[in-house]
């Protein structure tokens, strides 16, 4: 019983706890802000069905990169490979959910073990480049599979069945896919947790700190390390079936390698090797694509309105001129990339306050 | 016979083109071993500034001239205020910092020059084919990349094997610490360094400009080929590159000109077409990938 | 007469145009404590890594307990009871004593697909591992982070990670590197205590304490053994004071 709560005696574990129950409760408060002018509802519960299959993914690649030390740059291939295994069934009539998932999973497991098996005997930046090959080629095949869509991808009319428990239609389906995808995100943090801390978990991390010393005492990493690979590979491809219900829609730039850089920003920023890590960085990530822009015209208004305060508005310019800058937030974007990486480079979850060892 | 003599020469030009790129980039990982993905970035800048000079100067030849020493400034500006910072961390960081130097870098040059992409036109003299036989004739601004790539590629043998920058460029390829110890201002050599790669991103991405038209992001693409080349090349050497990317080069533009003739006698015209060009990059990043099988760190490569 | 535990025959190890090692032979006997000198260069941690399976040696022959490990690679060894502790330290920085001592437990006890568990709640692990702790005097750091510890308890870490393996022979690489007098005592009778319990192929510069805890002596030069034999019987070996205590005299 004191385990279960043990999280709670931290300030990190209170703020786990507190995001995870506002990601949990948002079907229930959404109706609320869209009453109060905040945000429409079914826009917050879509974008943020998003973040949550993305924190999947991030969290699948955070078990080999933030604990196995596995700079894998060909992640998104798995939610490509997840997402053209439901697609691919459903174009072909078969919509049964309890069907399709297993083979997106299953499909991913196996590419994984494939690429995993060939690729983790080489080290360092080869490795980083033999995985970004794969999801290269993977990404070429994509393109190339004309009778699916190639470039222009391949429009799902029939989100996946699930013997009618789940609404696949009208208005009930976004708040029930988000509930779906939250306890699917629940799921899969609970046996990554389980994972990391058993003693195939050890044996991971062990070899991400040691790796020599770890095979000095007798244990294999290469086996170990695949198995994670694989593991890793068949969460990400059950995202990429989420995620190709979610959008209804499947397409070769799921796997394209800006998207694995993607993931890797997301659990570089939100804290490698941390159990919510990935969860802070993929809504962090997200939320500033969505509202940087935003964000940035407003702090431009407020330094535009006090420099004028301060130097008169000859010297300033107008604020039109100033806005227009907002448009180009990536370059804000980029400059937070560099900033966290040279300066917090433990991410969101180092902020919060200290790590347990290992 | 004609068309596979002019196909040959579009691989060894477009190999001389994707040379110049990986060079810049091997010499920076080797010495520095900085993984660069802004790169890319940098071949793009060549584009841009090549283009606004030759409008300002009305002259292909001019523009390009104050190109390259623009793409100098830029390069030393960013290594003195980024890049610089990122030679103690590891290659992970590297990854990450230079990914949002990208973002930076589209986003800037969408600021500047604005979302549209431009062209470069040519002169008229680039602009007609010259006979290499009196039955050949080839684009006369094809075969000007190529006398100059193959002059830059022979500028740089020259420079690495036969003078005093380039002995200690080699030294620091094999032992970085070592030439600090010696007595050399590591700090400067490696900025030189990565001025010198900038400004050959810079020259490849001018010659390519008027042949791929000049946009925003044009570089991100041919990056991660040149990132192939040095693998396949074998990280931190330049004859490797060299050969990797004439290899690169005659695959995908042979590619590109058979396969689909190839294709189409058993595949309908549409599948074809678009078959063709995945086939061949495919190809690509197989090669590299049974290279990596067979020779773990490239044909060429130095490091273990 | 005991048994050779290990027996090395003719052993060859080049770099290029450099021997390390020099058609090397040597044994070690069951139960005892066998000390490896020689000076700089000789070619001693060339001999370990081949020993332990981490170099691959060019010819020759390694046996360990009566069977052939020359090509056998360094984890399987130590499934068969070969374990080593690294010159330059080498623990799991980021983890505590008391994990890397259980991460050896670990490993010793089979094979790591064990997915549900929680490994750190596990008294199978933590039992053994805090008794291997409490024998080199460092069950109080149990808790602390290894990058914690000071350069003499991180080496007797090495020594505690070795032990848990539960090794038929230790092979232990320089264990009182940079340590100063105090730290060097307590490892020596750390060392001491455990002769007659392990058989131990040992890698010391320290001429006090290999003298101390030796049973026999082998003396490497350019990577060949040039005497073997009992601490006395190496003290008045000619051959051995010119080429290496000779030139110690003065330090």
């Amino acid at each position: 019983m004191g385990g279960f709560l043990t999280p709670l005696m931290t300030w990190r574990g209170r703020i786990a706890a507190i995001v995870l129950v506002l990601l949990g409760l948002l079907p229930w408060y959404a109706p609320w802000l869209d009453a109060a002018g905040i945000i429409s509802q079914k826009f917050a519960l879509t974008l943020m069905t998003r973040v949550l299959i993305l924190a999947i993914a991030a969290v699948s690649l955070n078990l080999i990169l933030g604990y196995g030390g596995i700079v894998s740059f060909g992640h998104a291939v798995y939610i490509g490979l997840g997402g053209y295994a439901v697609g691919i069934l459903a174009h072909h009539g078969i919509t049964n959910g309890f069907l399709q998932f297993p083979v997106a999973i299953g499909l991913s497991a196996l590419f994984a073990l494939a690429i995993g098996a060939l690729s983790l005997r080489t080290r360092g930046v080869y490795f980083i480049m033999i995985t970004l090959a794969f999801a290269q080629l993977l990404y070429y095949v994509g393109v190339g599979l004309e009778a699916y869509g190639g470039d222009d991808g391949l429009t799902i009319n029939r989100r996946s069945d699930f013997a009618g428990l789940l609404p696949t239609r009208g208005p009930d389906k976004t708040v029930a896919f988000y509930i779906v995808s939250f306890v699917v995100l629940l799921l899969v943090l609970g046996l990554v947790h389980r994972l990391v801390n058993s003693r195939f978990g050890m044996a991971l991390r062990g070899a991400r700190s040691n790796e020599p010393r770890m095979q000095a005492l007798g244990i294999a990493t290469f086996h170990y390390r695949l198995t994670a690979f694989v593991i890793a590979g068949a969460l990400c491809g059950l995202a990429g079936a989420l995620l190709a219900n979610h959008t209804e829609f499947i397409s070769p730039a799921m796997m394209h390698w800006t998207r694995s850089g993607d993931l890797i920003v997301m659990v570089v920023l939100g804290g490698m090797g941390s159990l919510l890590g990935p969860v802070y960085g993929a809504i962090a990530f997200l939320l500033l694509e969505e509202f940087l822009p935003g964000l940035l015209r407003i702090a431009l208004t407020w330094l535009h309105d006090a420099l004028v305060a301060l130097l008169g508005s000859g010297a300033v310019g107008t604020l039109d001129a100033w806005l227009r800058l907002a448009e180009y937030w990536q370059i804000a974007l980029g400059a937070i990339l560099i900033l966290v990486v040279l300066y917090a480079r433990g991410g969101i979850d180092s902020l919060l306050g200290k790590a347990r060892h290992g | 016979m004609t068309l596979l003599i002019e196909q040959t020469l579009n691989g060894i030009q477009l190999g001389l083109l994707m040379f110049l790129l990986a060079a810049g980039l091997t010499l920076v990982f080797g010495i520095m071993d900085l993984v660069n993905l802004a790169h890319g970035s940098l071949y793009m800048f060549g584009a841009y500034f090549c283009a606004s000079f030759s409008a300002w100067t009305d002259s292909f030849v001019l523009g390009a001239l104050l190109a390259l020493p623009a793409a100098l400034l830029l390069g030393v500006v960013v290594e003195i205020v980024v890049v610089r910072k990122l030679y103690r961390r590891d290659h992970l960081d590297h990854v990450l910092a230079t990914f949002g130097l990208i973002l930076i870098a589209n986003d800037l040059v969408r600021a500047v020059w604005g979302p549209d992409g431009r062209r470069i036109p040519l002169p008229a003299w680039l602009n007609q084919p010259i006979f290499l036989t009196p039955d050949l004739p080839y684009p006369t601004y094809r075969f000007a990349v190529i006398v100059v790539g193959a002059a830059v590629a022979l500028f740089l043998y020259w420079l690495v094997t036969r003078t005093r920058t380039g002995m200690w460029i080699r030294a620091g390829a094999s032992n970085r610490t070592m030439i600090g110890a010696l007595g050399i201002n590591v700090e400067a050599l490696f900025t030189l360094v990565f001025g010198l790669g900038a400004v050959l991103a810079a020259l490849a991405g001018l010659m390519a400009a008027p042949i791929v038209t000049v946009s925003i992001g044009m570089g991100d693409n041919i990056l991660i080929l040149a990132f192939v080349i040095i693998v396949i090349g074998g990280i931190g050497s330049i004859k490797g590159a060299f050969i990797a990317a004439m290899i690169v080069g005659m695959i995908d533009t042979l590619g590109r000109a058979m396969l689909p003739d190839l294709l189409k006698s058993f595949l309908s015209v549409t599948a074809a077409n678009t078959a063709a060009p995945a086939l061949s990059s495919m190809a690509i990043y197989l090669l590299m990938a049974g290279v990596l099988v067979w020779r773990p760190t490239g044909l060429f490569g130095a490091r273990s | 007469m005991a048994d050779a535990m290990l027996k090395v025959d003719g052993l060859v190890k080049r770099f290029g145009g450099l021997i390390a090692t020099d058609s090397l032979s040597l044994d070690v006997r069951e139960g005892e404590v066998h000390a490896l000198i020689g000076p700089n260069g000789a070619g001693k941690t060339t001999l370990l890594a081949q020993l332990s399976g981490f170099l691959r040696p060019d010819a020759g022959r390694i046996e360990f307990a009566g069977r052939d490990i020359t090509l056998l690679p360094a984890a399987a060894r130590v499934r068969l009871g070969l374990a080593r502790s690294f010159q330059i330290t080498s623990v799991l920085r980021d983890f505590t004593a008391l994990d890397n001592v259980a991460l050896a437990e670990q490993a010793r006890q089979g094979h790591s697909f064990r997915f549900w568990r929680p490994a750190r709640a596990d008294r199978s692990l933590r039992g053994p591992a805090g008794v291997a702790l409490e024998a080199v005097g460092l069950a109080h750091r149990a808790n602390d982070a290894a990058a914690s510890l000071s350069h003499g308890e991180q080496r007797q870490l090495e020594v505690a990670m070795a032990l848990a393996c539960d090794p038929r022979l230790l092979l232990l690489d320089e264990p009182m590197a940079g340590m100063g007098p105090e730290e060097s005592a307590r490892m020596v009778d750390l060392l001491r205590g455990l002769r007659g319990q392990r058989t131990m192929l040992l890698i010391e510069h320290d001429m006090d304490a290999v003298f101390a805890l030796a049973d026999r002596i082998t003396v490497l030069v350019y990577g060949r053994a040039i005497a073997t034999g009992t601490p006395a019987e190496i003290r008045a070996n000619p051959e051995v004071r010119t080429a290496y205590l000779g030139e110690a005299e003065g330090g």
